[in-house]
């Protein structure tokens, strides 16, 4: 089995320590409004969270949190967040302008806030993701029951 | 030769820690950055932000405005680079049945 460890203590702090780094990631992704922080560094807080299980409970297991077939779709799927708000605003504006983008269900400020909050959760889907495919790629990890 | 590198490595420190002494202030409101119209006679961009992001995107984070917004294609970019990655590892490296 790939990246599995016989330790039970590295196991048992990879078991409590995830799941706080991605709350951490969920944290830094929507502070991203307010301070530092944004979709970027959430995605990668994210993706340490997974990749951790990733090493520490072996591939198969840590199947069940991201499956690496799932990472490959929803990578394209976050670019395609971001790349059709970008394209919804052409119907009304110029690219990636959120002021027409073609709802009304705010006014011309609250569509930039609630436009820039979309793009970012696909910033942070995408990241994440594609950090997670890499990772799979390169120690030839994927869903077959053989490795 | 090696005394040479040395001598080059000092001279370069030297040029660069003055240059650093050099800079304005931060908030100094006759450097450059901070004018409201550069030498050339043209608006700058940076207080133009500091002066209307919150009023354009009701976000107090200044940074997140301009990267989600203003310069929002170039975020774009980024995006696209981070996927271009994983898709160049997914055709070269993925085993099948993937």
């Amino acid at each position: 089995m790939v990246g599995h460890t016989n330790s039970p203590i590295i196991e048992v702090a990879a078991r409590w320590l995830a799941p706080a780094i991605q709350l951490i990631g969920i944290y830094v992704f929507f502070h991203g409004h307010y301070g530092p922080g944004g979709g970027f560094q959430g995605g990668v807080l994210l993706a340490a969270g997974v990749l951790l299980l990733r090493m520490s409970m072996g591939a198969i297991p840590s199947q069940a949190q991201v499956s690496s077939r799932a990472a490959v779709i929803l990578c394209a799927l976050g670019a395609l967040i971001f790349l059709g708000t970008g394209l919804a605003a052409l119907s009304g504006g110029y690219f990636m302008d959120y002021e027409a983008l073609p709802v009304s269900w705010f006014d011309g400020p609250g569509m930039r806030y609630y436009g820039i909050l979309f793009i970012e959760v696909g910033i942070t889907i995408a990241v994440m993701t594609g950090l997670i495919a890499i990772y799979d790629d390169l120690l030839g990890i994927n869903n077959a029951r053989d490795n | 030769m090696k005394v040479f590198q040395f001598f080059l490595l000092a001279v370069l420190a030297a040029m660069l820690f003055y240059t650093v002494l050099e800079l304005p202030p931060r908030g100094d409101l006759d450097a450059p950055s901070n004018r409201l119209v550069s030498l050339a006679e043209t608006q700058v961009a940076g207080p133009y932000y500091i002066q209307n992001a919150y009023a354009d995107a009701k976000t107090p984070n200044m940074v997140a405005v301009i990267l989600a917004d203003y310069r929002s294609v170039d975020t774009l970019g980024e995006v696209v680079v981070v996927f271009a990655g994983m898709m160049v590892c997914f055709f070269i490296l993925r085993r099948r049945p993937w």
